[in-house]
This record gives structure tokens, C-alpha cells and sequence, in this order.
């Protein structure tokens, strides 16, 4: 399945890029985050993560389909 | 309302957004860029946000302002981009009938904003180097 992955503050520092749209097998959002951290050398582990699909919140069992956008979202430091 | 800056924050403007016949009370807070952080020299930040879902997020927080607390208006904006010292971060500002309400909820509005909505702060320092805060 095809994936849009966005990435923000130091996930973006470290893909080196904002977006990218990859093919892959993982069929939820663990699963993708494992295969990117492999790929792009991600340090966080899932506890210190937020995720969201297609612009909304959700958990990191969630099934996806083809064409999801998918955003990991690292701690917080607004205000 | 909430949203998304990418020009200075008017903070006379927004709070011209909070006045109506009933309200008794106003209470603005502003969080501004300052020249130290942890022990470090700053001399700018940098903001970074997942805009569509900050935006709502930051709509939820005010609904949830409006169902706690006995308020009128809540306006909070939060800039992105590249801020200088002294520049408004986020502005926040609620107007009730009485003062507890619009202090109690001015506070919730910046707590939770700062704890929920995918924003993200990158320090320069004056030494040079520059880092994104994850805490």
C-alpha cells in the first residue's frame, strides 16, 4: 500500500525531508513507525509520540488503508 | 476562536474581539519570546505547526473553555514561523461577566494549548546553535 508520511521539528530534521509518500506492508500505524524509524534513524520510541491519520488523533493500533496520510507527532512545545 | 498566525499578533485588534455589553471582565495573556531559556543565551525562536490539526485542536479547547466555564468570548492565536525577541508567541484572551470565570479559563485555554496542539518551538541560541524543544 501507498502511505503519505509528513513529518515536523526534529522528525523532519531527521527524515531530511517534510513529506514523502513510500510504498509499504505495515498494516498499522506501529508497524509504519518501526519500518521509518528503521529508515530515517527516528529516536523516539511510540510512548513519547502522538500519531494522526488523514488529520485526526487516533491510536497506534490503528489499521490503515492506501492513500493514508499519517503523521507522527513528537512531544509538543508550543506557547 | 483559535488559529494560526503567520504575521505578528495585533493583540489591540484581538481584544476588541472579546468586548460585548454583558461582560464585566477581561483577561488577556501573552506569551512572548525571551532571552534565555534552561541557562542558554536566546535570541529567536522558530514555530513550527501541523496546521490542520492544530487548528482544530486548538477549536476544541476553546468549545471546551466555553462548556467549563461561565465566559462570553475566547480568542487564543498562536504564531508560526520566525520571532524575534520580545515578539507575542500566543495571545490569549477570555471576557466574562465576572473575573473568576475569565481567569480560570484564560488559564485553562494556555495550559491546554501548550500541552495539546501540534506546535513546535525551535530555540536559537546566541552561541550559534539551534534546537527543537520536545519535553
Amino acid at each position: 500500500m501507498k502511505y503519505r508520511l509528513l513529518y515536523f521539528a526534529s522528525l523532519c530534521d531527521a527524515a531530511g525531508r517534510a513529506e514523502e509518500t513510500i510504498a509499504s506492508d505495515a498494516g498499522d500505524v506501529r508497524a509504519l513507525y518501526a519500518e521509518l524509524a528503521a529508515r530515517h534513524g527516528f529516536t523516539f520510541t511510540p510512548d513519547r509520540l502522538r500519531v494522526a491519520v488523514n488529520g485526526a488523533f487516533t491510536d497506534w493500533n490503528h489499521r490503515l488503508a492506501d492513500n493514508d496520510e499519517v503523521v507522527f507527532l513528537p512531544p509538543v512545545s508550543g506557547g | 476562536m483559535f488559529s494560526i498566525s503567520g504575521t505578528p499578533i495585533d493583540a489591540a485588534r484581538l481584544q476588541r474581539e472579546l468586548e460585548d455589553a454583558c461582560v464585566g471582565a477581561v483577561v488577556c495573556f501573552e506569551g512572548r519570546v525571551r532571552d534565555r531559556n534552561d541557562g542558554r543565551a536566546v535570541d529567536g525562536l522558530s514555530y513550527q505547526a501541523y496546521d490542520e490539526l492544530a487548528e482544530a485542536e486548538g477549536w476544541r479547547i476553546v468549545e471546551e473553555a466555553h462548556a467549563k466555564f461561565a465566559v462570553e468570548r475566547v480568542v487564543c492565536v498562536h504564531r508560526v514561523g520566525d520571532l524575534d525577541l520580545g515578539e507575542i508567541a500566543v495571545w490569549t484572551g477570555v471576557s466574562a461577566s465576572h473575573r473568576a470565570a475569565a481567569f480560570d479559563a484564560c488559564r485553562y485555554v494556555i495550559d491546554q494549548v501548550k500541552a495539546r496542539v501540534p506546535i513546535w518551538k525551535r530555540e536559537h541560541y546566541v552561541e550559534g546553535t539551534s534546537e527543537w524543544l520536545h519535553p
